[in-house]
């Protein structure tokens, strides 16, 4: 009785309960709604053997469409990666009437229905829209472009760069400027040489999933590309068409590609982000 | 490098944080800014290196308006409280910081900055150091590394926010000496903030106590500890027990009071309020005693007696070193022989009630 007792009050005890509980139900959600059906994916793309995929991905249709959705994915991120720190800065260090509402703005992309965001851009830059009217007569086109896609892409993946890079830059102690500016610092070198590393690697992360964000982006691109195979096609508007056309082997060929291509991605991202922090202390 | 400040205010919002602070420190000299937390000392130092600006008032270096000058081009050495060394430098880096920033003309050759780095890590003896992030160091080795960063830059005046407060005891104690000999190699003018009293007068050659924004007492050590020049001075400086008195011919008297000790002072006769360390106190046991012992407690080395004053009702904390304590418990009654004080007028500081019944008590004990 009493070596009972005793046992029990030594056994450490977690503080917070449930913990088998939460943990359980985590892992099951993870492995039902995430990784079996990335599973799948991967067993479908085994299934087609390495010519056939190949011979899929070098087809003229697949590399144009994969080519235009890195590229416009790119302009998107580089678009993003300036803006979003301009707008997260301007958010954190000044004060100015209406900043609640700017804030809220930045999450629109996020809350807006993508079809919604695609229908409301492609009225814009249609020909006929404010921003069509004014920039067509100057010989720009935007709608069914490169550049639409990528305007598309950049509006729906903006809040990802503002939302990650505003908390830490809100955290960050004014001491250390303060501490650089006694030292003789001006601004612009106290943001490259204090600032700016102190932001880098949530940044990396905010532009990383800008990036693999718009790679995956449908809703608002289809309706601003004009999809024209081989010219402004992008890659899951092809998939989609393959399955349509019963080619599911093509689909999930295409499927796979982006899905490690976005692996890849968020990989080198994290190792980026570890090499950026290693100066929260080695191994100690 | 001589500092004249003058008239200089500042607020925020409602709050006046500083309400006209007068100070010179001359060249080469040590100043300790010693008060409570909360009465402006960081705000005095940060307007003094340009992070921050009063609102009115006069800052002027060498005779030239420092208000006019942007922090940058005012080359002051800072250490911040909490030492804001960049997370993501080297120590050799932090260090070199304030070199590698110079515009390209004036900035020495990246050999002379190594040079001049390697040169501070061994001046403050962390050469050991210099490759490590400031997360991989202890607090004792981050102020030594931000001492460095200050000092790279050659200033003329060094200002540190509270030096010492992220450090243990031990650590603090042995650090004072060391920066003691480091300022003074240096050679720079200084000025240090600090709420410890021991801090500002074992380190500095001139004291200037602050409270509420305003500067109470500018002095050296031994003259603020020995003469705190306002009751608030008194207070702060650990003169806690405070008596009511009557002043006659410059001696101050009280019923269950024995002041022979205590020097004549020039003050028109009246009544004052002496101020006194519960360690300057000689508890004498006295049947008539005006006090009661309420409770003796020991620190080890000192017996603290907590007194019950049947005049005021107040209750004094007194303390006496314990192997000269006369056998004192709980109950018993004393009167007090106050060994050292300051006396200051009782313009506010005797509550009304007490006066008449001093003299009642006076009358009976006679
Ligand atoms: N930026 C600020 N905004 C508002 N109040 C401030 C600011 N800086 C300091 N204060 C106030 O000024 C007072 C003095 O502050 P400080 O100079 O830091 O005192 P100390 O260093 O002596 O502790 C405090 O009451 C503090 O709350
Ligand atoms: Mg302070």
């Amino acid at each position: 009785m009493t070596t009972v007792a005793a046992a029990a009050r030594i056994r450490p005890k977690r503080v917070l309960p449930g913990f088998g509980l939460t943990m359980g139900v985590t892992l099951s959600y993870v492995g039902i709604i995430v990784l079996l059906p990335l599973a799948a994916l991967v067993l479908k793309g085994a299934e087609i053997g390495p010519e056939r995929f190949f011979a899929i991905m070098t087809a003229p249709r697949t590399l144009a469409a994969l080519k235009l959705t890195l590229s416009a994915a790119a302009m998107a991120t580089a678009f993003n990666a300036v803006y979003g720190l301009l707008m997260a800065w301007v958010l954190v260090r000044y004060d100015f009437p209406g900043k609640r509402i700017l804030d809220a703005l930045m999450d629109i992309p996020f809350a807006l229905p993508t079809a919604v965001a695609g229908l409301a851009l492609s009225a814009l830059f249609a020909g006929n829209g404010w921003y069509g009217a004014l920039l067509e007569p100057m010989g720009i086109q935007v709608i069914f472009t490169i550049w639409g896609v990528a305007f598309a892409m950049a509006f729906t993946s903006i809040p990802f760069v503002v939302r990650t890079v505003q908390p830490v830059l809100e955290d960050l102690d004014p001491q250390y400027e303060d501490a650089a500016v006694t030292l003789g610092a001006h601004p612009f070198t106290i943001f490259r040489r204090v600032v700016f590393p102190a932001i880098l690697p949530a940044f990396m992360v905010g532009v990383t999933l800008s990036f693999a964000r718009s790679l995956g982006e449908f809703g608002a691109v289809v309706f601003i590309a004009g999809n024209l195979p081989m010219k402004t096609e992008i890659a899951s508007l092809l998939a989609v068409i393959r399955l349509e056309e019963y080619d599911y082997n093509g689909a999930a060929a295409i499927a796979l590609t982006l899905l490690m291509i976005a692996l890849v991605l968020l990989v080198a991202s994290n190792l980026l982000q570890a090499r950026a922090l290693r100066y929260k202390g080695r191994g100690a | 490098m001589t500092i004249t400040i003058a008239h200089l205010t500042r607020r925020f919002g409602e709050t006046e944080v500083l309400r006209g602070i007068d100070l010179s420190v001359e060249k080469g000299e040590l100043v300790a800014l010693l008060g409570p937390s909360g009465s402006g000392k960081t705000t005095l130092l940060k307007i003094i290196a340009g992070l921050d600006w009063p609102d009115a008032g006069v800052l002027e270096v060498n005779g030239e308006d420092w208000l006019q000058k942007k922090a940058q081009d005012r080359r002051i050495g800072f250490v911040f409280q909490n030492y804001a060394l960049f997370p993501h430098m080297t120590v050799r880096d932090n260090i070199a910081f304030g070199l590698t920033v110079r515009p390209r003309d004036t900035r020495p050759a990246p050999a002379a900055i190594a040079g001049k780095v390697t040169e501070l890590l061994q001046f403050l003896q962390i050469p050991q150091l210099a490759d490590r992030f400031p997360a991989e160091l202890s607090g004792g080795q981050r102020q030594r590394v931000a001492l460095g960063r200050a000092m790279a830059i050659a200033p003329e005046l060094l200002l540190l926010d509270e030096p010492f407060g992220a450090l243990d005891a031990q650590v603090r104690r042995d650090l004072r000496r060391w920066l003691r000999e480091v300022l003074q190699q240096a050679g720079s003018t200084t000025i240090f903030v600090t709420h410890d009293q021991e801090e500002a007068f074992e380190l500095a050659d001139r004291v200037v106590v602050m409270g509420a924004g305003r500067i109470e007492q500018v002095g050296r050590p031994e003259e603020i500890h020995d003469h705190p020049a306002t009751p608030f001075v008194a207070r702060f400086l650990g003169m806690t027990v405070e008596l009511p008195v009557t002043l006659h011919a410059g001696r101050a008297g009280a019923p269950g009071l024995d002041t022979a000790s205590l020097p004549r002072v020039a003050m028109a006769d009246g009544p004052a309020m002496l101020f006194l360390r519960p360690t300057d106190i000689t508890p004498v046991p006295d049947p008539q005693g005006r006090f009661t012992v309420a409770d003796v407690t020991s620190t080890g080395a000192l017996l603290r007696l907590r007194l019950k004053d049947d005049l005021t009702s107040a209750e004094p904390e007194i303390e006496i070193a314990r192997r000269l304590a006369p056998p004192l418990r709980a109950g018993a009654r004393i009167h007090l022989r106050p060994e050292a004080g300051r006396l200051f007028p009782a313009t506010a500081g005797i509550p009304p009630a007490v006066a008449p019944a001093i003299k009642a008590l006076k009358e009976s004990s006679l």
